[in-house]
């Protein structure tokens, strides 16, 4: 087991009259090169859940386990290192930037990790390709002159150069248009295929979580109110939609073709998927009249 | 991480002082303040005491809050007590140490004006805690506005207060949050000598600058859009009445003023 959240309840401004609970005993698991999905409507406490995974929010009750090490326990932790290991990039990554050039702000991280200049190079060149930034290009130039889709990849480079082994993403594509959602969604899903890093992202968008994940956590009122792998979360598309999040549109499409009483598999996610399915069903069709 | 600043920070409750007129709690205050000058006994200290704790009361709010408040003044309030208790003479030599001597008259003085900053300080939070800052500054703005003809600019003040008043929650949950990002990334605050520490803060600083300059701009143009174009013939929504309970609060400061001057506590 790579990461354990364990009855995790934690409490804003306790004692105050805006006291706030925003988790409640919340459980999650999560493997080695696993591509979480973590999925809930604005409020119900994605952030604040994975502000612990990092010591950012001290939990009120419960812990966290990484590679079963108590995060919270008696023992004191380093959390640089933990930090390191367990990357985490903001919601509004692009509101964090301070660099006087591009290649100064992603440098930031190795340096703090101490490593020498030549590596810190190595780390950020690594990292703005795997971001897809061109590093010649972007190395000197300002991270305030960027498009917004520009410094959120520059800030997730800030993250990803300091190689961690869990990445954690807070919403990284809200605010961005159809098509940087894509891109990023593409490359994250490249480069979790190709470094076999564990990802955790967060997101309020079935679509593009149901396309990535191999493992979904739905939350609500900060709770986990559902877990499993996108096939079993999907199966409770009325739940899903009484909480209002809802089902990949073509997921629902299949669905409702199956309650029509078609012979289509309803756990599918994509168009690609779907067209196929369906192509299939009138060509069967076919058959059974010649 | 710094969400332990209670001096300015209003604490909604249902109490008598909280719905009090904004106006008539700042003339109180100003009144009351005075009257704290006037005081010279201790007998006079204990019962402006007691009427600061029955205030308190009933404001319906933890004393604790009251008590968060002294600790910023602590240091002024101790230097205060220390520089007059060794450098006010007069009356009995109660301690002698070679040259330097601490003498009852000193110690005396430097007591009551402790109590005096303490019971100053507990006031003040008594108004900011009880009145949330839009009613304060729509308060400071009605009692500067006679100002307005020789030609004090009370609505631009009063909107420049209250929009500063409005930000610093944000500025500091914004400051927080990048505090975070950047922990996340591997920084550090508190390690280092001074010089360290000040650069350590410049991923702090620069994208709260940023962010906060950006946000002027928006609130700029938000306000423009809306056809906000300062205070000539602007009306409100909210207009402050006097009510009963209002003149009850001004007679029990009255009473007490008068009750402190007649009898010379
Ligand atoms: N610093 C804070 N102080 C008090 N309450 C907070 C604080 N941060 C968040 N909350 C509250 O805790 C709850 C969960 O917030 P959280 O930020 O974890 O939600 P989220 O799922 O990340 O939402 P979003 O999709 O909008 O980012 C919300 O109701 C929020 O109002
Ligand atoms: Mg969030």
């Amino acid at each position: 087991m790579l990461l354990q959240v364990k009855n995790l309840t934690h409490i804003y401004m306790p004692g105050s009259p805006y006291e706030h609970r925003a988790l409640y005993n919340v459980n999650l698991e999560v493997h080695q090169g696993d591509f979480l999905g973590l999925i809930g409507r604005t409020g119900s406490g994605k952030t604040t859940l994975v502000q612990h995974l990092n010591g950012l929010l001290k939990p009120t009750q419960g812990t966290v386990l990484f590679k079963d090490r108590d995060l919270y326990g008696e023992q004191k932790v380093d959390w640089r290192e933990i930090r390191q290991k367990i990357g985490l990039v903001f919601q509004y990554p692009e509101e964090q930037l301070f660099g006087e050039t591009v290649f100064e702000d992603v440098a930031f991280g190795p340096r703090k990790l101490g490593l020498g200049e030549e590596m810190v190079q190595l780390r950020v060149k690594k990292a703005l390709e795997m971001v897809n930034l061109d590093y010649n290009n972007f190395k000197g130039r300002s991270p305030f002159n960027l498009s917004r889709g520009e410094m959120r990849r520059v800030a997730m480079a800030g993250v990803l150069s300091m190689e961690p082994e869990i990445l954690v993403m807070d919403e990284p594509s809200s605010g961005l248009d159809p098509r940087g959602r894509k891109m990023l969604l593409e490359q994250v899903k490249q480069f979790h295929r190709q470094s076999g890093i564990t990802v955790i992202f967060v997101s309020h968008n079935m679509e593009e979580v149901a396309l990535l994940a191999n493992r979904l956590a739905v939350m609500e009122g900060g709770q986990i109110v559902l877990e499993g792998s996108p096939r079993e979360v999907f199966t409770e598309a009325e739940k899903l939609i009484s909480i209002g999040l809802g089902i990949p549109q073509v997921t629902r499409l299949m669905l409702e073709l199956k309650n029509k009483g078609k012979q289509v598999k309803a756990d599918i996610f994509s168009v690609e998927e779907a067209r196929r399915e369906i192509i299939k069903l009138f060509e069967e069709k076919q058959g059974d009249r010649s | 991480m710094m969400k332990d600043i209670t001096m300015g920070q209003y604490y909604p409750e249902k109490s008598i002082l909280h719905d009090l007129d904004p106006r008539m709690k700042i003339v109180l205050l100003f009144f009351y303040m005075i009257l704290i000058f006037f005081v010279k006994t201790f007998y006079g200290f204990l019962f402006i005491a007691i009427i600061t704790y029955l205030m308190i009361k009933g404001s319906h709010l933890p004393v604790r809050l009251f008590l968060k408040s002294l600790r910023p003044v602590l240091v002024i309030i101790s230097f205060t007590l220390f520089l007059h208790a060794f450098f006010t003479k007069g009356g009995e030599v109660l301690l002698a140490l070679g040259p330097v001597t601490v003498e009852s008259a000193g110690l005396v003085t430097g007591l009551f004006m402790t109590l005096r900053l303490m019971i100053l300080v507990i006031t003040t939070s008594l108004l900011t805690l009880t009145t949330s800052p839009i009613a304060l500054t729509d308060g400071i703005e009605y009692l500067l506005s006679p100002l307005k003809k020789v030609g004090v600019p009370a609505h631009e003040l009063a909107m420049m207060m209250t929009i500063s008043l409005r930000f610093i929650p944000i500025l500091i949950l914004e400051s927080d949050k990048i505090m975070k990002a950047q922990l996340a990334r591997g920084a550090d605050f508190n390690r280092g000598n001074v010089v360290e520490r000040a650069r350590n803060m410049v991923p702090l600083i620069v994208p709260l600058f940023v962010s906060a300059f950006r946000r002027a701009d928006e609130l700029a143009t938000a306000m423009e859009a809306r056809g906000y174009r300062g205070g000539e013939g602007r009306t409100r929504l909210n207009i402050l009445r006097l009510s009963p309970r209002d003149f009850h609060a001004l007679t029990f400061v009255a009473l007490v003023f008068v009750l402190v001057l007649a009898t010379g506590l």
